[in-house]
């Protein structure tokens, strides 16, 4: 077993949690306010810090120019993706952004590249972690949308490490949601995790036998979740404003931002309730208020909730199942709150989901699970194995820009291929690989992964070397390549491209850059926990000197408190941790014999009450002093 | 993405290879001795099962097999271990996935073994229909020659169903011809497949004696039904295409 605590995160589009496993079960861990969610929201504030979290959310309406939400649309994408995105997100690109580059986006004057904002949402995570534990936390477990690619993998991977995390796994959302569950139920059978989040969708169908995970098939869609239907409505919103009240507010940010937290309310309002009312402040004095019915939001929904259908089917037939052989439905995400999403699932598999879990904290859970097995395991996970899939076919581009499929989606992970490969000039040095993902048959209509270089090929005729290149997917999701020209036995260096991706010199500086204010946020939290403990010590010793035990004490005693009271209080202002502590410990030493004598009093004060009733009048034969009352910490 | 090196085990005097941890005699994967996992060999899927070069599988036991075998090599178990340690797990856990796909499924399993004979199949996907149809080459296809025929039809009709489809008509009469067309060509596929079934028992039988020439026989004859059977599968392909466009 190991020393370090690993934790499990969730990294999500709206929310972010992060969990251990405690003893057999898993428990999230709260923020320093209480609450187990922490938004996925991030803030500049007024003097250029950063916020993230609860806090964050009202900079979101009142300097919005300084906020950002669901940044995890962004992860591992490039500027031709997001076109979409970007007409119903206010995201602020900086204006010199190039396709092919990785994105940035504003935050007042400054620009951070989407995995930078997340490290800082891990960063929250981190520190919470590391408050609960009083010891530092550098290894974590983050979930992923099962159908993220490799670039959005990588993403991921990165802000973990900007944010001084070492990320040991990452794990399919899904999964990690049917590794609660089957800690919670220890049943074998076929299960699916219907998973909508605030911005994807997974659909990932599992075969739990002896506490083995495996999934058969998985699909989604990482541009469909909670986020598309508060879109839909603020859209109805701000159509309305523009027809009734001649109102055209989709410039101002802050009305938006209202618009928008108002209708997550009324959304949510609709889940419990068959009706709600929108009610929004406009400027001017005017007002935009209308009233929606449960039936009313549902039909509205509906076209986005159909499209998880198509996934659906697909996992089904992929996984060679019908609905009926599915035995249980696990619902997983916020969104999945929605009757009609519900209504919808029970359709498709035509059965009950199962809705103990709590939909919002099951995948931190199944991530501290996950986090528990990678650190050597425990009494109730020693037995368990995750085997997961890549839910996307691997290709390579060939000639006539046809994509050639060498692995397969839904295969095992880690998974591999091999590829051969030649000249075609006599003396060629280098041979160009475009690695793509996706299920299409042209390289045009499938995700580039990557392009890359396989150098130092030793000089032959055209067609002779013979370069064996090894395409490795990682249980994590993410490709290796290595590459070998087998008649010289060399190794083939590759230089390596990532499309919409950090390269690793630009993650090595963003990690400097973090890693002087991370040092420096765990020790500052150090030093202001010494300093209350201090304070409450202090305190403590102002009290017992109006005790009769102070007066017990000899006057060399004495003095030799008060000179170690003065130190701790004289160093207690300064920033250093090691010297508060010492000063804390000495005081502490120096005070034993008259924390035992105040110990004394206080029980013969408590004995002299009992026997009251018999004959004492007041004074004990120990102490000799009037009765005091005594205080005790 | 990463590159990576692969190291051997050490050798004992003998040229043996020994278990880096305990100088065990090694075992396929991980020592018998000390339970240490191995760097992986280039060893080839039946090998790696511990399985002889035979066609007819008990797939049940070959599953058991592998879930043994991933309790015991999956990276999740190696959290702790040393970097070379995770490496090792990795690629053998690669391996074990990749020989696992390939044994379970019969097509995959029969094509894997020719190539281990030293066959590579024709050539039939439609990634070689596309690069022949855009560099303007002829593709290198064989037409089973008794197949020669309903093939020439077929294809007229797929072209005069794509003809009809663009001048906006929907000739009725010729889709139902290529939809009787395909559930013929469905019928020969499945004919195809039990008559390889048959190669397999017979492959079974010579595997472990010396007779090469039986042996080259018999794999020449279920390439033969493998390309047919291939052949016919992208037929069908095309069929469901055309008719479902």
């Amino acid at each position: 077993m190991s020393n370090q605590r690993i934790v499990g995160i969730d990294l999500g589009t709206t929310n972010s949690l992060v969990a251990f496993m405690q003893g057999d079960v898993p428990v999230v861990i709260p923020g320093d306010d209480g609450l187990n969610l922490v938004p996925s929201v991030v803030a500049l504030n007024e003097n250029d810090q950063i916020i993230v979290g609860n806090a964050a959310r009202k900079y979101l309406i009142e300097t919005p120019e300084r906020a950002v939400y669901s940044i995890k649309r962004l992860m591992g994408r490039g500027i031709e993706d997001i076109r979409e995105e970007l007409k119903l997100f206010p995201f602020r690109l900086a204006e010199d952004l190039q396709p092919g580059e990785v994105l940035r986006i504003k935050l007042g004057d400054k620009t951070f590249t989407p995995p930078e904002i997340s490290a800082f949402i891990l960063r929250q995570l981190k520190r919470n972690a590391e408050r609960f534990f009083a010891a530092p936390i550098t290894q974590a477990v983050i979930t992923v949308p099962a159908y993220f690619n490799d670039a959005q993998r990588q993403a991921t991977k990165d802000a973990g490490r900007i944010a001084g995390l070492e990320v040991l796994r990452l794990v399919n959302e899904p999964t990690a949601a049917s590794l609660a569950y089957g800690l919670d139920q220890k049943q074998n059978g076929i299960v699916a995790v219907y998973d909508l989040g605030g911005g994807t969708f997974d659909i990932s169908i599992l075969k739990l036998h002896d506490e083995i995970f495996e999934v058969m098939a998985t699909n989604g869609d990482t541009h469909l979740g909670g986020d598309d239907i508060d879109n839909l409505l603020i859209t109805i919103a701000l159509d309305d404003i523009q027809g009734d009240l001649g109102l055209d507010v989709r410039r101002n940010g802050e009305i938006v931002q209202t618009i928008r937290k108002a209708v997550i309310e009324t959304k949510i309002a609709l889940s419990s309730q068959p009706a709600a009312k929108l009610d929004i402040e406009l400027p001017a004095g005017k007002r935009y208020q209308r009233e929606i019915t449960r039936q009313q939001f549902e039909d509205l929904i509906r076209p986005i909730l159909d499209r998880t259908i198509g996934p659906c089917k697909q996992a089904m037939k992929d996984a060679g199942m019908t609905p009926e052989q599915i035995e249980e439905v696990v619902l997983v995400g916020g969104s999945t709150r929605i009757p009609t999403v519900r209504s919808l699932v029970k359709e498709m598999f035509r059965r009950e989901p199962h809705t103990d879990l709590n939909p919002d904290e099951v995948v931190a859970l199944g991530a501290a699970v996950q986090a528990n097995i990678l650190s050597g395991g425990s009494e109730v996970t020693q037995n368990m194995l995750l085997l997961d899939v890549t839910p996307l076919s691997l290709g390579i581009e060939v000639a006539g820009g046809v994509t050639d499929k060498i692995i397969l989606r839904n295969s095992t992970v880690p998974a591999s291929a091999t590829q051969h490969y030649t000249t075609q000039i006599d003396g060629q040095a280098n041979v160009a690989v475009h690695v793509l993902q996706g299920e299409r048959e042209l390289a045009k209509d499938c995700r580039s992964l990557a392009r890359f270089d396989l150098k130092g090929i030793p000089p032959m005729p055209a067609g002779l070397p013979r370069i064996e290149v090894k395409f490795l997917i990682d249980a994590n999701g993410i490709l290796h390549v290595s590459a070998r020209e087998q008649r010289s036995g060399k190794e083939a260096e590759i230089e390596v491209q990532p499309s919409y991706g950090l390269t690793d010199e630009q993650v090595e500086s963003m990690i400097l850059e973090s890693f002087d204010s991370a040092e420096e946020d765990f020790r500052q939290r150090q030093v202001i926990e010494a300093r209350n403990e201090a304070e409450t010590i202090l305190s403590a010793l102002e009290k017992s000197k109006k005790s009769p035990a102070w007066g017990q004490l000899a006057n060399g005693e004495r003095k030799q408190i008060a000179k170690l009271e003065k130190a701790l209080q004289e160093v207690k202002q300064q920033d250093d941790y090691e010297k508060i502590r010492k000063a804390i410990d000495a005081l502490n030493q120096g005070t034993m014999r008259l924390a035992e004598l105040m110990m004394d009093t206080a029980v013969t004060t408590a004995l002299k009450g009992k026997t009251m009733e018999q004959d004492d009048m007041g004074e004990s034969p120990e102490t000799g002093h009037p009765v005091a009352k005594a205080d005790f910490e | 993405m990463a590159t990576e090196s692969k190291t051997a085990s050490p050798l004992a005097e003998t040229g043996e290879r020994v278990c880096w941890s305990c100088s065990a005699p090694q075992a396929a994967q991980f020592c018998t001795s000390c339970g240490k996992v191995q760097p992986s060999q280039s060893v080839d899927y039946f090998t790696f099962f511990g399985l002889p070069r035979k066609l007819n599988i008990d797939v049940t036991r070959l599953q058991r097999e592998f879930y043994e075998l991933s309790r015991k090599l999956h990276p999740d178990l190696y959290g702790q271990t040393s970097k070379q340690e995770q490496e090792w797990s990795l690629e053998q856990s690669s391996l074990l996935n990749d020989a696992y796909r390939t044994l379970k499924d019969p097509i995959k399993r029969t094509e894997y073994l020719l190539r281990l004979e030293g066959v590579e199949l024709e050539e039939q996907s439609k990634s070689a229909t596309e690069t022949a149809r855009v560099s303007g080459e002829i593709k290198k296809q064989v037409v089973p020659p008794d197949l020669l025929e309903e093939v020439f039809e077929l294809n007229m009709q797929l072209e005069e169903l794509r003809m009809s489809r663009k001048m906006g008509e929907d000739d009725l009469a010729l889709i139902r011809e290529l939809q009787a067309h395909k559930t013929e060509f469905e019928k020969k596929f499945e004919v195809l497949t039990q008559e390889l079934k048959q190669y397999w028992d017979q492959w079974d039988r010579v595997a472990d004696v010396d007779q090469e020439e039986k042996r080259h026989q018999i794999r020449d004859k279920m390439v033969d039904v493998l390309n047919r059977r291939n052949y016919i599968r992208n037929l069908v392909r095309d069929v469901n295409e055309a008719l479902g466009s």
